[in-house]
């Protein structure tokens, strides 16, 4: 099962990078997106997942029963998950608006902050 | 409790200013009220923390390592003092500078959740914390860089968004696998059981992801492009702000993790911390050679000024890998590095609001288009003069004192070369700000296309600058305890035990006693 999750880890992450090389926004955007899923996927797997060991204290005990899931790698990735979705909410606004007033989606045309203006 | 107002502060403020949106006077006398506190809390903490007592807070009552923590030591309460310095001073700015538009809508309450967010990353004590005051503070300046949605600002604002996300993607996988390895993410906590690693390579894999992932925040060599193509872009309050902390909290992290965490990893860390250091300094200050505008070559100094402080970081744990921790060339090594963040950001945010002042009062900040300011704006130029020669490093200003303890640290320390390249640096440094004084003050003044500014604005824009000219004469002038304040934070910062005790203290809780 960590295998087969570890090669998905990997093929987001190779996904992502490249399409964070692509020249167009809008793959941009889903290098990003595909990055955070890759990132999140990471903390996951290397918390070593438990399938159907949840921890859960029954009435009468301290503790759940060993060996249980770590519950701190999924609260971990919630937040990140909530994070990583507001940012990417506001990447999409930003490249609408960027596209509206540039009028191209190609990265390689944004050079004007670059360029010395005289 | 009182830790926790530097966050607490300028978040209440941030909110009640959502109450008068649309409307820009209340929401600016509640954000000059919010960083004034802010800066009369942090002081209280500073002055708690001088004896070299470390305050913590865990919230919920949750014990560390369980809960969160927030930690004031020397070093934090220091910088969460220079951020609502900095804080006022833009605020007290835009009041002045902003236009209606901007100041009216988000201006106020974005910068102040940006500054809740800089003291948290500033206090925390948790790494996964880190991370989320991290994203607060991105998502903050990724709105503050776009609102007005300029041509400029946008382009800048697609690189910047981008470069900075990778970061925190790589700061989140890096927190992922130390989780994964360690099985906690309190930083006390983190110290004490990182020696515990079955394989050594794993820790220096994990230091180096963080040190990757912090260095394209903090601007460092060779992750700096998102910085000169975008601070420009912003009206000048926000790139004053940002030019101010948001880099120095990527510093402030890297300082912290290598210095709490990864203490075993130092003999190899201070040489790659010391090339990186050298090569950013030296390309950035290149860089700032061939502008041809004063924002964009102040961006540049930015980075160039980035290469200071790792330095005086690289020379510290190079040294303490073959010394030990109480060596006293290491104290004076990084005492120079927390010198030179301090005099950094109060210098380059003044820069960057005088330059700001430049462009409102003609119009522009082009070396070619602004002339004669010296005749036409004296006092200005006078405040220009004195902040432009404490980042070059003359004399009495705090930047001589600075780079003074740096390279002090750097000759006893033996690492001549980097000396060597930190005093060519300078020199390069006067070199472009020399460029700025005779092309935008010296000469004939033009005829202004912009009106003169009225009374209000000039008192409201002139009197955060004169102020941060007069913190830097006396950071100057007052050497010796700013240098001991330095030279303490450091101590407490190398010795990554009283940090630890701080934490734990009276808390030696076993699992399940929590409340």
């Amino acid at each position: 099962m960590n295998i087969i999750l570890a090669f998905c880890c990997g093929l987001l992450a190779a996904t992502g990078t490249y399409m964070l090389l692509r020249r167009s926004f809008v793959k941009l955007v889903i290098g990003l997106a595909l990055l955070s899923h890759a990132a999140n996927l990471l903390i996951y797997i290397v918390a070593s997942p438990l399938l159907g060991r949840p921890p859960l204290v029954r009435a009468g005990e301290t503790q759940p029963p060993a060996p249980f899931a770590d519950p701190l790698p999924g609260a971990l990735i919630l937040t990140a998950i909530v994070i990583s979705f507001g940012v990417v909410a506001f990447t999409i606004v930003l490249i609408k608006r960027t596209y509206e007033e540039i009028g191209t989606d190609d990265l390689d045309q944004m050079t004007s902050t670059d360029r010395d203006l005289c | 409790m009182l830790i926790a107002l530097p966050v607490l502060i300028p978040m209440l403020g941030a909110a009640l200013c959502l109450l008068f949106w649309g409307r820009s006077r209340p929401q600016a006398v509640l954000a000059l009220a919010s960083t004034a506190s802010m800066l009369a809390a942090s002081v209280w903490i500073l002055f708690g923390v001088r004896d070299g007592t470390i305050l913590t807070l865990n919230f919920g009552g949750w014990q560390a390592p369980f809960g969160i923590t927030f930690v004031a030591d020397l070093f934090g309460a220091i910088m969460v003092t220079l951020g609502a310095i900095v804080g006022l001073a833009v605020m007290a700015f835009s009041v002045g500078a902003s236009d209606r538009l901007r100041a009216s809508s988000g201006h106020y309450p974005l910068s102040l959740t940006l500054l809740a967010a800089v003291s948290g990353a500033f206090l925390t004590g948790d790494l996964f914390n880190l991370y989320v005051w991290f994203e607060l503070m991105l998502l903050s300046s990724f709105v503050l860089l776009t609102l007005g949605g300029e041509r400029g600002q946008l382009e800048g604002a697609i690189k910047y968004v981008t470069l900075n996300l990778l970061s925190s993607m790589l700061f989140l996988m890096a927190i992922g696998l130390i989780y994964g390895t360690v099985g906690t993410l309190n930083m006390a906590d983190l110290a004490r059981r990182i020696d515990d690693l079955q394989d050594p390579k794993l820790a220096t894999l994990l230091a180096t992801l963080l040190l990757v992932s912090f260095g394209i925040k903090a601007g460092a060599f060779p992750f700096f492009f998102w910085l000169p193509a975008s601070y420009h872009t912003p009206p000048p309050a926000v790139s004053a702000l940002f030019s101010g902390l948001l880099t120095k909290v990527g510093v402030y992290a890297i300082i912290r993790v290598l210095s709490l965490i990864f203490d075993q990893e130092w003999s190899l860390l201070g040489d790659v911390v010391l090339v990186v250091a050298g090569l950013t300094m030296v390309t950035g200050v290149l860089g700032a050679i061939v502008q041809n505008d004063m924002r964009r070559i102040l961006s540049f100094h930015i980075v160039s000024q980035i290469g200071y402080m790792l330095m005086g970081l690289g020379i510290a744990i190079g040294l303490v890998g073959s010394l030990g921790a109480s060596s006293p060339i290491a104290v004076l090594a990084m005492s120079g590095a927390v010198f030179y963040i301090f005099h950094h950001i109060i210098v380059k945010a003044n820069l960057f609001l005088i330059s700001g002042a430049v462009l409102i009062t003609t119009g522009s900040t082009n070396l070619k288009e602004v002339n004669g300011l010296a005749k036409s704006h004296p006092f200005l130029s006078m405040l220009f003069l004195i902040s432009s020669m404490s980042l070059a490093g003359i004399p009495i200003l705090s930047g001589f004192w600075a780079k003074f303890v740096l390279v002090r640290g750097g000759l006893e320390a033996g690492s001549y070369t980097i000396v060597l390249v930190s005093l060519a640096v300078s020199l390069l440094t006067l070199y472009s700000m020399t460029k700025i004084w005779t092309q935008v003050f010296w000469g004939e003044p033009d005829d202004l296309k912009s009106p003169p500014l009225d009374r209000r604005t000039k008192a409201w824009v002139y009197s955060p600058i004169a102020g941060m000219c007069v913190l830097t004469i006396c950071i100057g002038i007052g050497a010796e305890s700013s240098a001991r304040l330095a030279l303490d934070a450091a101590e407490q910062l190398l010795d990554s035990s009283r940090y630890i005790d701080a934490v734990f203290d009276g808390a030696s809780a076993q699992i399940g006693d929590a409340p």
